[in-house]
């Protein structure tokens, strides 16, 4: 089993309301960013997920992106990025920063 | 024999007091269900009353609608028992698939408090059974998701079918068609963003919201079969509102 990384980019559906990307692009011509449009708010899910290979991890977290994170009705759910996941922070030895404090520390 | 009224609470859930308060004004036994017991008992109808279930992470109802007891509720449901949803409880409700569209944030991006107008929409439905169809009912919101939205196919079929329940006379968050409360096809499950408990006495501006709640005690009563549920909803066209003019 690989462990990893999966990015989920959850988007409002075509032709339905966003009144969060609205207001950003209101905005916008105040700041100068008369060259930028379209402004759409969403949401990003990152995920770690066991998966014996990249395939299955997609396949995992597109059936949790449709179940749980995104609502169908009014949003799209996109896997954007999946690769292999780096070690995990919570397990990492201290000894890479230097000096050590017993195992299992942390404020 | 008396009609009784389960509440269900949801960790973050914070209306369920008032409303079983509410639900035995409207002449109930109001019974306390707990979202992690896969059964809603022996109750006559089922309400998922207001708050914010899990936090509202995530989106309202996302996580509440995996709850044991939405397994017990989705079931009564398919059997024909009167299930309402008040403002995240009808957020948990399109969730859950058991309603159709979605909540979406107010047009204003506001949390919108305040007392509306609602105009009965249709009598298809367990919540106005009874209740004349144009009557107006004073009743307050309190939401921030409450714009409601769906598919023009769903909209076309939900006003054809008189699924439209209540409708608000001023919109007040951007819902389409003005809607407030829908109802299933069999009218048994019905989901409202407006808070009928907190119309329920005089000293609240209004008790509009019995007229509501006495038409779902109404229709749980005829349904358990024992017909004395109570008035649904009262004689048209006699105010109940205490509001002053």
């Amino acid at each position: 089993m690989g462990r990893y990384e999966v990015l989920v980019e959850v988007r409002l559906r075509p032709g339905i309301a966003d009144p969060q990307g609205a207001t950003v692009e209101r905005a916008l011509p105040a700041l100068g960013f008369d060259a930028v449009h379209r402004v759409r708010v969403g949401k990003a899910v990152r995920v770690e997920v066991e998966a014996p290979d990249e395939d299955a991890a997609r396949s995992l977290t597109a059936d949790l992106a449709a179940r749980l994170l995104s609502n169908p009705v009014i949003e799209d759910a996109e896997i954007v990025t999946c690769r292999p996941a780096g070690p995990d922070p919570r397990q990492l030895p201290q000894a890479a920063t230097g000096s050590a404090p017993a195992a299992g520390g942390g404020a | 024999m008396s009609v009784t009224v389960g509440v269900v609470t949801f960790p973050g859930t914070n209306c369920d007091h008032d409303t079983m308060e509410a639900v035995e004004r409207a002449g109930a036994r109001a019974e306390p269900l707990w979202h992690g017991t896969a059964s809603v008992g022996q109750v006559d109808a089922v309400v998922l009353p207001g708050g914010f279930a899990h936090g509202d992470y995530l989106r309202p109802g996302a996580i509440a609608r995996f709850s044991p007891v939405m397994g017990a509720v989705a079931d009564f449901a398919a059997s024909g028992g009167p299930v309402v949803g008040i403002c995240n409880g009808f957020q948990v409700l399109t969730e859950a698939g058991l309603l159709p569209g979605a909540l979406q944030k107010n047009r204003a991006l506001r949390f919108v408090c305040a007392p509306v107008d609602l105009q009965v929409a249709s009598d298809r439905s367990v919540l106005t059974a009874g209740v004349e169809v144009g009557r107006v009912l004073r009743v307050p919101i309190a939401h921030f998701l409450g714009n409601y939205t769906c598919d023009e196919r769903t909209l076309a079929e939900l006003r054809a079918e008189g699924r439209v329940v209540l409708r608000y006379v001023e919109n007040p968050n951007g819902s389409v068609d003005d809607i407030a409360g829908v109802c299933n096809a069999a009218g048994n499950v019905v989901g409202l963003m407006p808070h009928p408990e907190r119309a329920s006495d005089p000293l609240l501006g209004s008790t509009d919201g019995l007229v509501l709640l006495r038409a779902l005690v109404g229709s749980a009563g005829r349904r358990a079969g024992g017909g004395d549920g109570g008035p649904a909803g009262g004689p048209p066209g006699v105010s109940e509102s205490a509001r002053t003019a």
